[in-house]
């Protein structure tokens, strides 16, 4: 059974394509993710980041290719049951929603309910360890619509937790937030990866909390892979020049040590 | 207010409205003399065969009109969104204006030839737009809208087109069934709209979560584990049924659709677990309201139910919406 874990993927794309209106959006993206892993997907605007996500969780069908979850190719999933594999963070957004957060992490217990049932205590329970987890069990009861978007981009975190997925797809989740909210959401992150072995794929574009937090830099431009690897080998001024187009200094933190990557002086 | 206390208080309401409604009208009719059936004189006669039958139409209609909003409301994650947004009344009216220009008078199973081609009118229109949804792939939300604006656009000048051809007497009779009325003899209509609306509303009840997560966003439903485009069309296609057999027995009746949801939104929260039943039995109840005050108010003539139900609702909509501040009334 270990061993098997070890072997199979959770996520596994092979020779991947996708095309909308007659643009090809992935060529030809391969990629496998380990149980246990946090991975970092990065790249410029438009490179297929976001799709290559809702691809995953069949937001988005018409590809062509492979993906498996678990070994098992996606299309023999129902929804329901790939509900139950992977979930999903969207891109911040404006989401009128008239619910309570308490209402909105609930509703993500969907795919463990049988049809026609109501939640019980037990997916109750989930959604307030989820709610308590991300650290807004004092606005469960307020209306989404009221939360500022910090705190509404934690209940679609809390959300994505109460599903209960052993895969969870975050599209930049904090990109528009403060270093206060985002590091909160860095911190839920890490404890859910480490303690929980929860399979992280993370799209954003904070490079330098990438490399802190991922296991591996998983890059994409123009629809292609352009880097698969470990942080350190991303931190490389070619790499990431061939990346992003642009020229890109690594310096070490002056109080951790830790390599940091600035963008060129002298603008654009 | 607890959302049970609301909704036990639309259930006595609504009990209330059916045991009064029939009672009520041209004539008050004493319970006493009803009691032993249709046979035991005039009162009887008319309590029974005429009035409870309305009553039972309009309460079918109401419901079926209410919940169809609300479904739709939900699908389309639209606030405007009404059961007659995808064209299903236009064509419903496009079939029954074509039947009343061409004096077609036979009828088929008891069913009159107008709501015979009603109905036909209203199949086309859900199939018209299904199939331009389809046709572009993946038949989104935003697609079957646009589709059913176009398909109620062309059918609505067909409809003028008609109407202009024709002479005085059709043409009044054309005028008067889209205005909507629910004046019935005898339980069959009411009967034949019963299965299209058992089915109609509890699929849109029995799904209540899944309306619930496509209602906040379809991308996050998928994600959640909803196969939104399988549920689009169930739902898209039975309540266009159930609410193509409402349009067919009493023409398109306008305002129930729209405003009954909303009112139930603003009182009872945006959780269609809740918000599915209150709307079923609040549009029932209010358009059994609004049939007996256009029987009574203007007696011995009756006004057009559907005249009366936009002009009790619009205000007592702007009312709950301009009374309760901060109440949320997104769909």
């Amino acid at each position: 059974m270990d061993a098997n874990r070890t072997l199979t993927p959770v996520l596994d794309l092979r020779h991947l394509r996708l095309e909308l209106g007659g643009r090809s959006i992935l060529d030809d993206v391969s990629l496998a993710v380990r149980e246990g892993e946090h991975l970092a997907i990065v790249g410029p605007n438009g490179a297929g980041k976001t799709c290559l996500l809702k691809c995953v969780n069949r937001i988005l069908r018409g590809w062509r290719g492979m993906i498996s979850v678990n070994g098992v190719s996606i299309a023999a999933y129902s929804q329901r049951e790939l509900g139950r594999l992977v979930a999903y963070v969207p891109q911040v957004g404006g989401r009128p929603a008239p619910f309570t957060a308490r209402e909105t992490v609930l509703m993500a217990r969907y795919p463990h309910l049988t049809p026609f049932s109501s939640p019980g205590l037990r997916d109750q329970r989930y959604a307030e360890d989820a709610l308590a987890l991300t650290g807004i069990g004092a606005l469960a009861d307020r209306i989404m619509d009221t939360l500022s978007g910090g705190e509404r981009q934690k209940v679609f975190l809390a959300a994505a937790l109460a599903q209960d997925a052993r895969l969870l797809l975050l599209d930049e989740p904090a990109t528009f937030l403060d270093p206060r909210h985002r590091d909160d959401f860095r911190r839920v992150l890490r404890t859910v990866n480490r303690r929980k072995g929860v399979t992280v794929i993370e799209v954003t574009h904070d490079l330098n909390c990438a490399v802190l937090d991922a296991d591996r830099i998983f890059a994409l431009k123009d629809g292609r892979a352009a880097f698969c690897g470990p942080p350190a080998q991303f931190m490389v001024r070619e790499v990431l020049h061939r990346v992003f187009d642009r020229t890109f200094l690594t310096v070490n933190h002056p109080t951790t040590g830790q390599p940091v990557i600035l963008p060129e002086v002298g603008g654009p | 207010m607890k959302r049970v206390t609301i909704l036990g208080l639309t259930v006595l309401v609504t009990a209330a409205v059916l045991v009064a409604a029939p009672l009520l009208g041209l004539e008050t009719i004493d319970p006493r003399q009803v009691a032993g059936g249709a046979g035991a004189g005039p009162e009887a006669r008319i309590f029974w065969s005429l009035r409870v039958p309305r009553v039972m139409l309009g309460f079918l209609a109401g419901a079926a009109l209410s919940v169809g909003g609300l479904t739709f409301q939900a699908l389309f994650r639209n606030a405007l969104a009404t059961p007659y947004t995808l064209g299903v009344s236009s064509g419903a009216a496009l079939g029954a204006t074509l039947a009343i220009r061409l004096g077609a008078a036979f009828s088929l199973l008891g069913i009159p030839a107008v709501s015979l081609a009603a109905f036909a009118g209203a199949l086309l229109a859900v199939a018209l737009v299904y199939g331009l949804a389809r046709a572009r792939r993946g038949c989104s939300a935003n697609i079957m809208l646009l589709a059913g604006v176009a398909v109620n656009f062309s059918f609505a000048s067909l409809i003028l087109l008609v109407h202009y051809t024709s002479d005085a007497a059709a043409s009044f009779n054309i005028l008067r069934w889209l205005m909507g009325r629910l004046d019935t003899v005898g339980p069959d209509e009411a009967l034949r709209l019963l299965p299209l609306v058992v089915v109609g509303g509890f699929v849109a009840l029995a799904l209540h979560r899944e309306l619930n997560l496509m209602s906040v966003d379809e991308e996050l439903a998928v994600s959640r584990g909803v196969d939104v485009d399988r549920y689009r069309v169930i739902l898209f296609v039975t309540t266009s049924v159930m609410v193509g057999g409402v349009v067919a027995a009493c023409g398109p009746i306008g305002f129930v659709g729209m405003m009954v949801p909303h009112v139930c939104r603003l009182l009872i929260g945006p959780d269609h677990r809740w918000l599915g039943p209150m709307s079923l039995l609040a549009g029932g109840a209010f358009l059994v309201a609004c049939d007996v005050l256009a029987r009574m108010l203007a007696a011995p003539a009756e006004l057009p139910v559907g005249v009366l139900t936009a002009l009790l609702g619009g205000p007592f909509f702007l009312w709950l919406l301009v009374g309760r501040r901060g109440a949320a009334c997104d769909a």
